[in-house]
């Protein structure tokens, strides 16, 4: 789960990570009145969405007056911002962050994430923040600094030293370095998140270090612990249909393509998108139902593929392990009536009732294409959508 | 031979009493030698009660103790399955195959992490497969975990994959064209997970029964490159390679909590590369895994 930058930046100061004082807005009077209350100016103005790159979008910007908070608000507020992560429909920008601006000597970058194989915390550091670190680990591998830590012992003064001194932090403010980065590991075990990310962490005139961005995932299969950061999830942000489907326990993306598949299990939903590409289509989204699927859940998988405008046309693939075929053909039946399916559908079943299923089909008097081998069903849904 | 199981294999049920434990103990237990494998079941609050009459007891040593079982089986709910792989770890057990689907990643980072300082503190290695996998199989002899068993045929092909239903749709491909399996073993599709797909490939690397193995990887982290790598110097046998999701977005985490690209080396088309390079032989059509196993045998 992601959150908002003003939202991790409280979690942060929660763990004595350190951050420019700022009160998030959700109207231009509130911004102006946010600034009023901090010291300045300058202020900054930032654009709250769930997406990096703000800066160069239009989203973050200096205000040198009360009427330059007001002017910025009232330019960013209700607009879409579009960045190289949010696709060229941009994000509806609904809250700002008013803080107050820094005096930035330095711009460093600091984040911890789990390193899949080692099966260790890995915290890594550069003396080239306020960029994209890709670029950086891409460029001058050598100006990132890493330490691996073991969840068992938890960071330890010397990496945290370590991490510091590779960075260049100037020696007057080692020590607080090194806490800030004790804190941030604590942050990361603590909140079970999967990603904390601060770029920029500045050093500023009077050698204090503040985090002057915050980026924090979360694991979704933890949030059962943290009900106080589920509570901060903002939907707005997220992918409508995808909201949707979770509510059924759908495993939902949308994509670009017209043709909708749905799949049992994340691996073979894949392998169907790409077998789609393979044979010249284009997926319109990944939906994988699960093991259980009902009748019910495979409605609600229906209905959410076609509230899709460019989906001319419908894959179905499924392996019935456990999960028999005729209950998926029954489950596809009903689903097709109560939506007056209008594109060409096709259904490959494969294993247990196989038979029963494709009978179940067939006497359903639907337009129902039928298919027995993967390649076979891309085949005959891409030259249906043509 | 097999790997990992075979027919002399006595494994305990963790989470047996659960909906989803009772449904796949049925199962399994149906299986081939099933009645003779799965001997004992562990809830801490049914010890002394028995289901499919099998014994239920208390705690896992005290189930190995009792019926000299070396592999558990995990289906216990989320937030308990973490302790539940270590139970079987301080047990002393060979192997423990974990189903369940959902652990927090910060629990198999730490029980990961104690399992290693154990066997480096000079305690015995428990193997871990999984979580969230389908478990594994060795055809007509036994099964462990959620496979539809009936697609399977006794042979020579070993199956490593990180998916369920995609290994079934190989397994069935394979099966339909006369080609047997030795093992098929599901590693799980979790970030953090035990056995990987190199450690399962050297394994039937050593197998004299396995003459060739299909390698099935998805999008995210480092492990199939790893495989490969290691493979282009050591194995014997030919290896056919599908990796799932070329056309998945970056950024997006596709149902598997690890099927998420990062970076540009965990994509499909990378992975697919570096296999390529090491002398697999790859496949992008899914459909075509068994065709191609065939053609190299």
């Amino acid at each position: 789960m992601k959150i908002h930058e003003y939202q991790g930046k409280e979690i942060l100061r929660q763990f004595g990570v350190e951050t420019p004082r700022g009160i998030p807005c959700f109207s231009v009077a509130e911004a102006v009145e946010a600034a009023k209350r901090l010291a300045g100016p300058p202020w900054v103005v930032k654009a709250q969405i769930h997406a990096g790159g703000r800066g160069k979008g239009g989203g973050v910007k200096l205000a040198r007056s009360l009427d330059e908070v007001e002017r910025h608000a009232q330019a960013m507020l209700g607009m879409r911002l579009v960045t190289h992560q949010t696709g060229p429909e941009g994000r509806l920008v609904r809250r700002l962050l008013i803080e107050e601006g820094s005096d930035i000597r330095h711009e460093y970058y600091v984040a911890c994430l789990t390193d899949r194989a080692s099966q260790l915390v890995v915290m890594m550091a550069s003396r080239e923040g306020g960029m994209d670190i890709e670029e950086v680990a891409a460029r001058e591998p050598e100006k990132i600094v890493k330490v691996f830590i073991n969840p068992l012992d938890g960071i330890s003064d010397e990496q945290a030293r370590r991490l510091a001194e590779g960075i260049g932090v100037p020696v007057s403010s080692l020590p607080g370095a090194v806490i800030t980065f004790k804190n941030l590991y604590r942050c990361y075990m603590e909140t079970d998140a999967t990603l904390v990310e601060i770029n920029p962490w500045i050093l500023d005139g009077a050698g204090r270090l503040l985090a002057l961005d915050a980026k924090l995932n979360f694991d979704d299969n933890a949030l059962f612990r943290h009900p106080e950061i589920a509570a901060l999830r903002d939907v707005d942000e997220e992918d409508p249909d995808e909201v949707e489907a979770s509510k059924y326990d759908l495993s939902y993306i949308s994509l670009d393509g017209n043709i909708g598949c749905l799949v049992n299990g994340a691996g073979l939903a894949m392998a169907t998108m790409d077998v789609i590409k393979l044979f010249g289509g284009e997926p319109a989204n990944f939906l994988d139902v699960g093991g259980g699927a009902s009748t019910e859940k495979v409605t609600a998988a229906f209905k959410i593929m076609l509230k899709n405008p460019k989906v001319k046309g419908i894959l179905v693939n499924i392996f019935g392990g456990f999960m028999r075929c005729d209950t998926i053909a029954n489950g596809i039946v009903a689903a097709a009536r109560e939506v007056h399916l209008a594109v060409p559908l096709v259904v490959r079943m494969k294993g247990t009732h196989e038979d029963i299923g494709k009978q179940i089909l067939a006497a359903s008097n639907l337009p129902i294409i039928s298919a027995d081998t993967l390649s076979e069903a891309a085949e005959k849904i891409v030259a249906a959508v043509r | 031979m097999s790997i990992l199981i075979d027919k002399n294999t006595r494994v305990i049920t963790q989470g047996i009493t659960g909906k989803t434990g009772q449904f796949h103990t049925e199962k399994c237990l149906e299986y081939a030698y099933g009645r003779h494998c799965f001997v004992a079941g562990v809830n801490p609050k049914k010890a002394g009660e028995s289901i499919f009459g099998l014994p239920i007891f208390a705690t896992v040593k005290e189930a190995k103790e009792a019926t000299n079982a070396t592999v558990s089986v995990i289906y216990v709910p989320p937030a308990g399955a973490a302790d539940a792989i270590w139970e079987a770890c301080e047990a002393d057990l060979d192997l423990v195959i974990c189903i369940t689907e959902g652990i927090p990643v910060r629990d198999m980072l730490l029980v990961r992490n104690k399992m290693k300082r154990k066997v480096a503190q000079g305690g015995k290695e428990t193997l871990l497969l999984g979580p969230n996998c389908p478990g594994l199989i060795t055809p007509d002899e036994i099964k462990i975990g959620i496979m539809p068993g009936h697609i399977h045929k006794r042979g020579r092909v070993g199956v490593v994959s990180r998916s369920g239903t995609l290994t079934y749709e190989a397994v069935a491909q394979l099966s339909e064209l006369g080609l047997g399996q030795s093992s098929a073993v599901g590693i799980g599709g979790d970030p953090i997970n035990g056995l990987k797909h190199l450690d399962v490939l050297k394994m039937f690397n050593d197998d004299p029964e396995t003459e060739a193995v299909v390698m099935i990887g998805e999008i995210g982290g480092p492990d199939e490159a790893e495989a490969a790598r290691w493979c282009k110097e050591n194995m014997k046998k030919p290896v056919v390679g599908f990796v799932a999701g070329v056309t998945a977005p970056p950024g997006k985490r596709m149902g598997h909590a690890g099927a998420l690209i990062s970076g540009g080396a965990d994509t499909a088309e990378a992975k697919l590369a570096v296999m390529e390079e090491c002398g697999f032989a790859i496949t992008r059509n899914p459909s075509e895994i068994g065709k191609l196993v065939k053609s190299l045998l």
